[in-house]
C-alpha cells in the first residue's frame, strides 16, 4: 500500500510502485481534473503540484509521491473562493477547448508562488505547457493579472 | 454548461413504454442542473425548457470542441426568445431523442464552421416561436389582446396596465399552445446580445477541472481499453502472442479486431504496460514499403500526367501565353499534417444485449450513434449517444473509427462498461491527415505587368473519395480545388486542371481543410506575380479584386491597420495575402525580419476578417489568436513523414507544437463585419496566415517558399 495526500486528503492506494502519479489520480481516486496528453512529460496536461512543485504527474512514479503532499486544480479552491489564477482565467475569458487549462493553471500558481511579478520572459521559461487552441496571449495577460491581485491582498 | 439531456419525467415514461419498460439509459444519466434546481419546467420547442424559477435551459445540438459555439448558439436562442441571459444553461441533444423525434434537431454536424451559420435561422426562430407562446399565454391569462403585450429580459408585461408575469410563470400554459409557424425575427439593429462580447457559458466549469471530457467518463464498474493499430495504414493482424502476460495484475480481456489488438484492464495504465508486452504479427499489405519521397513521387506525377480532368476552362490559356510579355512558373508542395488534439482519440461504451449506450467526444454525435448501431448490429432505437465536451477537434473528431472500436471492445466484455483511450503514439500514427498536394502554377504578364492568363495543375490526394465520392464529377473534386477553383481574382483566360492522386495514408479534414495549403500556394504565387510585374503586392492584389467588394474590404482592412507601405525600422520587412473560406473573407499581413543565419523575428501579425455578423465579439478574437497558433505550428515545424509505410513521428517531441514563447506577441484581430450574411469564424482567419508570412519572409530575404514546413527550408524562430 502507497499513502500519499491528495488536496489534503490522506488516500491508501494498492498499486504497482511504478504505477504513474497521474494514473492514480485518474483511475484508482477518480480526480479527473489532471489530464492526460503525451504520456512523456512533453504537454503539461497532467501538471500537479508535489509538495508545491509542479510535476508532469504522467511521468512521475507514484511511489515518488509516498508520504507527499500533491494538489491537483481539484484543491486550488479555499473555503468555496476559486484561487485568483482562477478568477483571472475566468476574467479574461482564457479557456478555449478546456483540455490543458488544469495543467497550464497549476503551472501558473507556481510560477507566481516563486515569482510574484513575473516578466514576459519569466513566463516564458516556466509555461511550456500545450495548448493547441493558442490560448497563450490570453494565459499571459491572465497571469499579470493575477499577479497584481496576489500583490495587493499580500500587501 | 452542457450536460447530457435529461428526459423530462413525461418523456421518461413514454420512452420506457415504448422501449418495453426498465430502461437502464436513461436510468444512468447524471443529474442535469435543471433538476438540481428543483422540478424542471415545460419544453416551449425542441430547443427551450423554462423552469419554474425562470431559468431557461437552452439545447445545443452541436458539439463543443473549444470556438465557444454552445455559448453562441445559446445567444441566438435568447436574443429571440427575450429571456434573462444571466439565467441560460446549456445542455447536449440526446441522440436517443433525436431519433426519437425525428431528427427535431437538426444537424448535430461540427465542422466547416458551420455551428452558428447553418443554424442560426431556425434557432432564432425557435427562440422567437416560444417567446410567442409566452407572450400569448400571458395575454390569454389577462384577458387582453396579444398586442397590448411585451417580452423582455424573461418578463411579460401588459403595457397598458404595467401588470408583469415573469416567464416561469406561463410556461405551462405557453407549453400547450401550438408554436405559431411564422415568426417575425428582429432586425439586427434591435438586437442586445448578438454581436456584444458575452462570457462564455463553459468556462467557470473549465477552470475548476471539472470533469467534462469524454476522457473523464467514470462509470460504476467501468474497464479500461488501450490498443494498437495495425502500424501501417490498412494492414491487417495476423496473430497475437500473449504468453508474456498471463496472470499480470488487472488484466481482464485481449480483444482482437481486424487491423487492431485491444487489451482491456481494470486501469489505463495496466491495459496500455500490457498490450506493449504483447507480441504482435501484421500484415503490412501492399504498403509497407512506401516512403514520404515515394509517395510524393506518386502524387507528383499527376504534375506531369499528360490528361487530367479539366476543372475550369476560361479564355483561351495558351493563346495568352503565346502573346505574353512574360511567364512566370513555379511549383509548391505542402505536407501531411496531424491534428493533434490535445485530448487523445477515446470512446466509453456499453453494451447490453441489444443496447448500446456511447459516451463520446465526437464532432458529429449522429454520426457515433450511427456507427454505434451499425457495429453492434441494433437499430437506431436501441442506441443513445451522450456528447461530452471535446479536449479539441479541429475535424479529427468527424470520422468514426474510435466508436466503431470501441463498441467492438465493449461487445467483447458485455454487460461492462469500457472506456478506450489511445496513447499519444497511436493518435499521432492513426489519423485522418492533412493531404500532402503539389501544384504547379504558370501564369503570363502582359507588358504592363497584368495577369493575363494562368494555368493551374492540382496533384492532391481528395478527401472526398474517401467520404462523399459522389461529389467528385468527371474526376474533378472541387472540394480539393478550394481556394483555387473559386478564386475571386478576374483573370481573363484560367485553366485550372486537377489530378487526384490518393496513396494508401487516409485523409481528412482538418482546420481550414484546403484551404490551409492552397492559399499558401496560391497567393505565394500571386506574390511571385507582382513581384515580377515589378508592382505592390497589395496594389496588384486590388486590381484583380475591383469586383469583389468583401474580399477588397478585408484585404484594404489589413492594409490599413499594418500600415502597408510605411516606413518600417531597418531589416523588417510586410508580406500581404487575401483568402476567402468557410462562408467567411480575411486577409493577414506579417511583419518580420530575418538574420543572415535563418532566424525567423515575426514581430506583428495583423488579421482582418469579415465573417457578416459577429455573435460574440470576444470569442471571434479569440478564434484569431487560435488561427495563428494553430496555423503557425504548422507553417513553421509541420510534417508527418512516412518509411516502411507507416508514420515516424509518434508524440510532441517530434511533431513539434507551438508554445507560449513562441507565439507572436503582437497579434491584432480586425473584426470588419459587413453584415448581410452568417460565416464561419473558426477557420477563415487561418486562411491567409502561411503565405503573408511567406511573403515577408521572401520581402526580408528574396528567397522565396515553395515547400513547407519553414524548419526544412533554413529557418527557425529567433
Amino acid at each position: 500500500m502507497i499513502e500519499l495526500t491528495v488536496n489534503g486528503r490522506k488516500h491508501s492506494v494498492d498499486v504497482e510502485p511504478e504505477m504513474p502519479l497521474l494514473w492514480v489520480l485518474r483511475d484508482v481516486l477518480d480526480v479527473k481534473g489532471p489530464k492526460f496528453g503525451c504520456g512523456i512529460a512533453q504537454c503539461g496536461a497532467c501538471t500537479v503540484h508535489l509538495n508545491g512543485e509542479p510535476v508532469r504527474s504522467c511521468s512521475v512514479p507514484v511511489s515518488a509521491a509516498a508520504d507527499q503532499k500533491v494538489l491537483t486544480i481539484e484543491g486550488l479552491a479555499q473555503r468555496g473562493q476559486l484561487h485568483p489564477v482562477q478568477k483571472a482565467w475566468i476574467d479574461h475569458e482564457v479557456p478555449q477547448c478546456g483540455y490543458c487549462q488544469s495543467g497550464q493553471i497549476m503551472a501558473a500558481v507556481a510560477l507566481l508562488a516563486k515569482n510574484r511579478d513575473p516578466s514576459d520572459k519569466d513566463i516564458d521559461a516556466a509555461m511550456t505547457n500545450i495548448c493547441r487552441c493558442g490560448t497563450y496571449a490570453r494565459i499571459r495577460t491572465a497571469i499579470h493579472a493575477a499577479a497584481k491581485t496576489l500583490k495587493s491582498t499580500k500587501a | 454548461m452542457p450536460t447530457p439531456l435529461r428526459l423530462s419525467r413525461r418523456d421518461f415514461l413514454k420512452v420506457s413504454t415504448a422501449l418495453g419498460g426498465g430502461l437502464a439509459l436513461e436510468l444512468t444519466l447524471p443529474p442535469s442542473a435543471a433538476l438540481a434546481a428543483g422540478t424542471p419546467g415545460p419544453e416551449l420547442t425542441a430547443w427551450i425548457v423554462i423552469n419554474p424559477d425562470n431559468s431557461v435551459l437552452i439545447r445545443v445540438a452541436r458539439s463543443e470542441m473549444g470556438q465557444g459555439s454552445s455559448t453562441g448558439l445559446a445567444m441566438l436562442v435568447a436574443e429571440e426568445l427575450e429571456c434573462d441571459w444571466k439565467k441560460v444553461r446549456t445542455e447536449f441533444v440526446s441522440t436517443n431523442e433525436q431519433v426519437r423525434r425525428n431528427r427535431a434537431w437538426g444537424s448535430m454536424a461540427t465542422g466547416g464552421s458551420r455551428s452558428i451559420r447553418d443554424s442560426q435561422e431556425y434557432l432564432r426562430q425557435a427562440g422567437a416561436a416560444a417567446r410567442e407562446m409566452l407572450v400569448a399565454a400571458a395575454a390569454q391569462r389577462w384577458k387582453v389582446s396579444r398586442e397590448e403585450c411585451d417580452a423582455e429580459n424573461g418578463v411579460v408585461t401588459h403595457l397598458p396596465s404595467g401588470r408583469k408575469l415573469r416567464f416561469g410563470q406561463v410556461a405551462q400554459a405557453a407549453s400547450r399552445l401550438e408554436p405559431p409557424k411564422d415568426v417575425k425575427l428582429k432586425d439586427p439593429k434591435e438586437w442586445n446580445l448578438i454581436g456584444r462580447p458575452a462570457r462564455r457559458l463553459d468556462i467557470p466549469d473549465k477552470v475548476r477541472g471539472k470533469p467534462l471530457f469524454g476522457i473523464d467518463v467514470q462509470l460504476p464498474g467501468m474497464a479500461y481499453a488501450a490498443i494498437a493499430q495495425c502500424p501501417v495504414f490498412r494492414g491487417k493482424l495476423v496473430t497475437v502472442a500473449d504468453e508474456r502476460i498471463k496472470g499480470l495484475r488487472g488484466l481482464i480481456k485481449v480483444v482482437k479486431l481486424e487491423d487492431a489488438v485491444a487489451v482491456v484492464a481494470d486501469n489505463w495504465w495496466r491495459a496500455n504496460r500490457t498490450l506493449k508486452l504483447l507480441a504482435i504479427e501484421w500484415d503490412a499489405g501492399p504498403n509497407g514499403g512506401a516512403s514520404t519521397e515515394s509517395i510524393r513521387e506518386f502524387v507528383r506525377f499527376g504534375l506531369e500526367d499528360s490528361s487530367v480532368p479539366v476543372a475550369r476552362n476560361d479564355g483561351d490559356v495558351e493563346a495568352a501565353f503565346s502573346s505574353a510579355a512574360k511567364v512566370v512558373e513555379s511549383e509548391y508542395y505542402a505536407p501531411f499534417l496531424n491534428h493533434a488534439p490535445m485530448e487523445p482519440m477515446n470512446c466509453t461504451a456499453l453494451v447490453n444485449g441489444d443496447r448500446v449506450e456511447v459516451w463520446a467526444p465526437t464532432q458529429n454525435a449522429e454520426s457515433t450513434h450511427a456507427a454505434a448501431a451499425a457495429t453492434a448490429g441494433v437499430p437506431l432505437e436501441n442506441v443513445e449517444v451522450h456528447l461530452t465536451h471535446l479536449g479539441g477537434g479541429f475535424g479529427r473528431r468527424g470520422f468514426q473509427d474510435y466508436t466503431r472500436q470501441a463498441v467492438s471492445i465493449a461487445k467483447a466484455v458485455e454487460g461492462r462498461p469500457v472506456k478506450l483511450l489511445w496513447s499519444r503514439e497511436e493518435d499521432m500514427q492513426h489519423d485522418y491527415y492533412r493531404p500532402m498536394t503539389l501544384m504547379r502554377f504558370k501564369a503570363a504578364l502582359d507588358s504592363g505587368g497584368r495577369l493575363t492568363a494562368w494555368r493551374v495543375r492540382d496533384a492532391s490526394h481528395s478527401i472526398m473519395a474517401g467520404v462523399r465520392p459522389q461529389e467528385i464529377k468527371e474526376g474533378v473534386d472541387r472540394h480539393a480545388l478550394g481556394g483555387i477553383v473559386d478564386m475571386p481574382y478576374e483573370v481573363p483566360n484560367l485553366r485550372i486542371e486537377f489530378a487526384m492522386r490518393n496513396s494508401h495514408v487516409p485523409v481528412g479534414f482538418m482546420r481550414t481543410v484546403f484551404h490551409s495549403q492552397n492559399p499558401f500556394m496560391r497567393e505565394s504565387f500571386v506574390d511571385e506575380m507582382a513581384h515580377a510585374a515589378g508592382k505592390d503586392p497589395y496594389e496588384f492584389r486590388r486590381a484583380m479584386l475591383q469586383g469583389k467588394p468583401k474580399d477588397l474590404g478585408v484585404l484594404d482592412a489589413a492594409a490599413r491597420v499594418s500600415g502597408w507601405g510605411s516606413p518600417l525600422p531597418a531589416g523588417v520587412h510586410r508580406g500581404i495575402a487575401v483568402q476567402d473560406s468557410h462562408g467567411s473573407y480575411a486577409a493577414a499581413v506579417f511583419e518580420v525580419s530575418v538574420s543572415g543565419a535563418g532566424e525567423l523575428d515575426i514581430r506583428r501579425v495583423v488579421v482582418a476578417v469579415d465573417p457578416g455578423y459577429v455573435v460574440n465579439p470576444d470569442s471571434a478574437e479569440a478564434q484569431v489568436q487560435s488561427c495563428v497558433a494553430y496555423g503557425l505550428t504548422s507553417v513553421l515545424w509541420g510534417e508527418i513523414t512516412l518509411k516502411e509505410g507507416r508514420v515516424e513521428q509518434s508524440n510532441f517531441h517530434d511533431y513539434r507544437i507551438m508554445r507560449i514563447a513562441e507565439m507572436p506577441k503582437r497579434i491584432e484581430a480586425v473584426l470588419v463585419p459587413s453584415g448581410g450574411f452568417w460565416g464561419g469564424m473558426g477557420e477563415t482567419p487561418l486562411a491567409p496566415l502561411a503565405p503573408a508570412l511567406c511573403n515577408a519572409i521572401f520581402a526580408a530575404t528574396g528567397k522565396r517558399i515553395r515547400s513547407l514546413p519553414l524548419k526544412n527550408q533554413g529557418l527557425r524562430l529567433a
